[in-house]
């Protein structure tokens, strides 16, 4: 099939951006979406011009490298899929496909569609972590956790980052994001000894990474490709408010923000 | 004290305080709604609701200074929620879709700028007389018939009356979010009330305009 493609181009960082148009001809329904964009920038490299910068990895929905607003939805149409693991068949011949990076304060355009991401990490690096013994292994039954709360844990534990929830977001809000991350660890044993500090600290340092605030419009949840339940966001503000009686986590604040 | 302040500071926190601060505006508005349609009864009934409510002495201005606080608090963290949000998103998309979220919660600004000027305007219609020729100290059932003759004020009320439901409806769903309650085994009942009220309270409001429109007080 052959597609209409507008595509944000954008030299560097401080460089000015435009949309452009461009023609991909020949584009089977196997490929996918990143293969479609690959095809695009063989053709664009023989011609002698720049090709398309797009972020991606694993290309197998696991890694959260790849990103690409997609027609307005982060990820593309398709529910629960990353841009990797999106086919061309759900697109039809002579569409046209607008494609954007994600747009936020805090993740600023470094080439094309490439945004840097590097808040996402100081928020996890500001709290995101337990403190576990060194030196000879626990056994391994030796803290039990209900079988709820692990899967609960693990459907938290299933973000993989990739932003899409801010991208979303009309208030380019992390909360999505944050919130996995702070249910993820808060709902397992080994999380309760820093579970004040981390919500208070991640918290912290999401505002200071300037993403807006959350106003329960929940299409992050719609986008994001491993379905993060924005139940998960209102753990974190029940751990906030308990954190804030509590009176007795310390924050920690990572630098580099803004 | 400083906890709060603390909790302020946050983008959280924030919606704490307006959560906190509109469940006690709801809770005025039940009681408004419930002693505002006494009027279909006899409209004496609202003057003696509001001659009883003037016999609270200094209790009755404690209880307005907590309302406006509320408001102010409200209208504050609103501010600010938006400008943090225009601020975390400069380039705006070519192409963006909603996908889910409702128009409740995409009004819930724009729709709430347009619910303080109806307050500020119902103040100075209704409680001071400063809008409306002919009102009466105290004539309060006698005021709101005179002020509904006027077919453009009445559907001005009946407009604000439907954004005041729409807030509501989101509002309440996402104030138990804010407060940390979501879970499945209560979501249906929470969308209920939620609904339930925003149809009852702002609905039970609209009646009075709206049968003032049909010549009801004829
Ligand atoms: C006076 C003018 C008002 C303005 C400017 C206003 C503005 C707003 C805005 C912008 C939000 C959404 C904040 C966000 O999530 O980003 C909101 C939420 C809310 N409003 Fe209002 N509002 C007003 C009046 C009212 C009234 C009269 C009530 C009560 C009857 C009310 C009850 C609520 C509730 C319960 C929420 C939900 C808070 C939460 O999500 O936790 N508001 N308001
Ligand atoms: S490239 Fe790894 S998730 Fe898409």
């Amino acid at each position: 099939m052959k597609l209409n493609l507008k595509i944000w181009r954008q030299p560097g960082p401080a460089a000015a951006g435009a949309m452009q148009s461009y023609v991909a001809n020949d584009v089977s329904e196997h490929m996918s979406f990143l293969e479609m964009l690959d095809v695009v920038n063989e053709e664009l490299q023989t011609k002698g011009e720049e090709p398309i910068a797009f972020d991606h990895d694993c290309r197998e929905g696991i890694c959260g490298t790849c990103s690409l607003m997609i027609n307005g939805t982060p990820h593309g149409p398709k529910r629960a899929t990353t841009t990797c693991q999106l086919h061309m068949r759900s697109f039809s011949d002579g569409d046209t496909i607008t494609i954007e990076p994600w747009r936020a304060k805090a993740f600023p355009v470094l080439r094309d569609l490439i945004v840097d991401r590097s808040p996402f990490d100081r928020i996890i690096a500001s709290g995101g972590f337990i403190s576990a013994p060194t030196g000879s292994a626990q056994d391994a039954n030796a803290i039990l956790v209900p079988k709820p709360d692990s899967d609960l844990a693990m459907d938290a534990a299933a973000c993989i980052g990739c932003g899409a929830c801010v991208a979303a977001c009309p208030n380019s809000s992390a909360m999505l994001f944050t919130s996995a991350k702070v249910a993820h660890l808060g709902l397992l044993p080994q999380g309760q000894p820093e579970r004040d500090q981390r919500v208070l600290s991640m918290v912290h340092q999401m505002d200071l990474e300037e993403f807006g605030g959350c106003t329960l419009f929940a299409e992050c949840e719609d986008a994001c490709p491993k379905e993060i339940s924005v139940e998960n966001i209102a753990r974190l503000n029940r751990d906030l408010i308990r954190a804030t009686v509590r009176d007795r986590g310390q924050v920690h604040v990572e630098s580099g923000a803004g | 004290m400083n906890r709060l302040f603390a909790l302020w500071g946050t983008t959280v926190g924030k919606k704490v305080a307006m959560a906190a601060t509109g469940i006690v505006m709801i809770l005025f508005l039940i009681s408004h709604m419930i002693s505002n349609v006494l009027i279909f009864r006899n409209p004496e009934h609202l003057d003696s609701y509001a001659a009883l409510l003037r016999s609270l002495g200094p209790a009755l201005w404690v209880a307005r200074a907590g309302l406006l606080a509320c408001v102010l608090i409200h209208i504050a963290a609103a501010w600010q929620l938006t400008m943090l949000a225009r601020r975390a998103r400069p380039i705006t998309y070519a192409h963006h879709e909603y996908r889910v979220a409702t128009y409740a919660s995409r009004t819930m600004r724009w729709g709430g700028v347009l619910l303080f000027v109806f307050i500020v305007f119902h103040i100075l219609h209704f409680t001071t007389g400063t809008l409306l020729p002919g009102w009466q100290d105290g004539r309060v059932g006698d005021n709101v018939k005179l002020g509904f003759q006027s077919v453009p004020v009445a559907i001005f009320y009946l407009v604000a009356m439907l954004f005041l439901g729409l807030h509501f409806s989101h509002g309440i769903w996402s104030a138990f979010q804010t407060l940390g309650l979501n879970h499945p085994s209560y979501n249906r009942s929470r969308r209920l009330l939620a609904w339930g009220l925003a149809l009852a309270v702002a609905g039970g409001l609209a009646t009075i305009p709206a049968a003032a429109l049909l010549g009801y007080f004829k």
